[in-house]
């Protein structure tokens, strides 16, 4: 019997499980399906990481050490090549490898840290020939970075996430012809510092209100189709212009890999795609913990870190103290903000800080973030330069949860300054 | 006028330079100012690339400039970092080229590879 057991030896396990241990938890293993720690950041070569938590622009695989010798350096059991099968609610974790074989464990806690997975081109039906040269960003970018294989040579990136933006960069340097980003959304999602030193550095053009809407090609893709769209995300016709091109990279959003969360019998948030949780990162079946991008996608891995902290330490103080009294009141939003994170608070939860990470529906050059309850405001954090792509973060300190418990209700609001 | 996106934090403040006075406006701290008047003269950026590495487990090894290098010798270093053959072990923040292709800056490993 453990007393927590992490799931997912990415940045938000191995911050998760260092926080638990760092508050006392002895008998911790965490489980890993790659053959080394580290998850995603392995792969993300560039930098950029840990400005926030180390205050240097570390690449991926550079932070990600740092937390592995934390948890080095601890009495934390590791089990890679791991793949956990199934999760209860009972906190029964099952798993599979090629040392043990099928194995049962079962712990007091559970933090799940599976992290996510990258949209495909299904989950957005591109018409079109079915040719090899259609690759997730993501998985161009481990062919490149961890195999050493170059995918193309002249190259469409669909969507302008992150990743896409990265590998528009990457793909670049290593020689390729990046002919255009393109992006279906009038602003793209992914972080205005990405899009100046990926895109602008290298006159990639961006093309926005624009998507792929034929795909070419037998063997290989020989060139792909883009329309701009209107409003509604209609293609409108006579706007095509036809790339020619051996590659398409699909950077269209991620999707948090809950697969085991669901097996558990937890709830999903469908703005987040997330569980439910509480201000701990607890979700709705007791005991289990979510953080990181399992629980909804962030855009900094320093925010994944945080937050599996917080997860990592409230574990610890479940496995101490048993469950914390669930009264609780569901947060509400209005005025833009598409979903928070946590989704509810606890009347009583022990926190000085209750940290609420959010996302906005648009672009805002300056604006506030207003908490509300009762119709009554208690807090306003004003904000600058904000956009779909960025989270916004917003700390409560407790002190202000007395007027949010007498209204049992609490609004997070975004008012625009123009 | 000329209008830039910070990249010295992930931040990514709005900055607008004045050509001719330098005065730099829409910064939060004192990095974007002289981030802003290194773009109108030489811009400099932190390359990260992989090299090919002999090794047990990988095949490919990160690699990164210790420190920004003029924006326009990247390609110069791509080439170059393309001939290079690392060999385990090396540690993290190990320099595998001292002087990397005449810009003063190291390259460093960033990722530790034990065999």
């Amino acid at each position: 019997m453990y007393d927590l057991i992490v799931v997912g030896g990415g940045p938000a396990g191995l911050a998760a499980a260092s926080a638990a241990w760092e508050k006392g938890v002895r008998k911790i293993l965490i489980l890993e399906r790659d053959r080394e720690l580290g998850g995603i950041l392995n792969q993300c070569i560039h930098n950029g990481f840990g400005v926030k938590t180390f205050g240097e622009a570390l690449s991926g695989p550079e932070y990600a050490e740092r937390f592995e010798k934390m948890v080095e350096e601890t009495g934390i059991e590791v089990k890679t090549d791991t793949m956990v099968l199934d999760i209860d609610a009972d906190r029964n974790v099952s798993a599979v490898n090629p040392v043990d074989g099928y194995v049962k464990y079962s712990a007091k806690a559970v933090i799940l840290a599976m992290g996510c997975r990258e949209r495909t081109r299904g989950a957005i039906t591109i018409p079109g020939t079915r040719p090899a040269g259609i690759f997730s960003a993501g998985t161009a970018q481990r062919y490149m970075n961890i195999d050493g294989f170059m995918v193309g040579k002249r190259v469409v990136i669909l969507g302008s996430g992150d990743i896409g933006l990265i590998m528009a960069r990457r793909m670049t340097l290593e020689g390729a012809k990046v002919l255009a980003c393109v992006e279906v959304m009038p602003v793209s999602s992914g972080l205005r510092a990405n899009i100046a030193r990926c895109l602008d550095d290298f006159g990639i053009p961006l093309l926005l209100s624009h998507t792929v809407t034929d795909i070419r090609g037998d063997k290989r893709i020989t060139g792909v189709t883009v329309q701009a769209v209107d409003d509604k995300m209609v293609p409108i016709p006579g706007t095509e212009q036809y790339f020619d091109c051996d590659t398409l990279l699909l950077s269209v959003g991620l999707v948090p890999e809950n697969e085991l969360t669901k097996k558990a019998g937890i709830d999903l948030d469908p703005r987040t795609r997330g569980a439910y949780v509480f201000e701990n990162r607890e979700t709705e079946s007791e005991g289990i913990f979510a953080c990181g991008n399992v629980l909804h996608v962030h855009d900094l891995v320093d925010y994944v870190s945080e937050e599996a902290k917080f997860a990592g330490e409230a574990a610890a103080d479940y496995i101490a103290n048993g469950e914390r009294p669930r009264d609780s009141f569901t947060l509400t939003t209005s005025g833009g903000v598409t979903y928070t994170v946590p989704q509810k608070i606890r009347k009583d939860s022990g926190m000085k800080l209750v940290n609420i990470y959010l996302r906005i529906n648009r672009k805002v050059r300056e604006g506030d973030i207003v908490i509300s309850a009762g119709g009554t405001e208690i807090a306003r954090y004003h904000k600058e330069n904000l956009a779909p792509g960025e989270m916004i973060t917003a700390a409560l300190p407790s002190v202000l949860m007395q007027k949010v418990i007498e209204a049992d209700e609490m609004n997070v609001s975004l008012e625009e300054i123009s | 006028m000329r209008e830039m996106t910070c990249l010295e934090c992930p931040r990514g403040c709005q900055l607008s330079i004045d050509e001719q006075s330098l005065e730099v406006t829409g910064n939060n701290c004192p990095k974007g100012e002289a981030f802003a008047r290194a773009e109108l003269t030489n811009p400099m950026r932190v390359l990260t690339t992989t090299a090919v590495i002999e090794s047990d487990t990988d095949d490919m090894i990160p690699v990164r400039t210790k420190d920004p290098i003029p924006k326009n010798s990247m390609f110069t270093a791509m080439r170059f970092i393309k001939t290079l053959r690392a060999k385990a072990p090396i540690n993290t923040g190990d320099i595998i080229i001292e002087d990397l292709v005449g810009t003063g800056v190291p390259l460093i490993a960033t990722k530790s590879i034990k065999k």
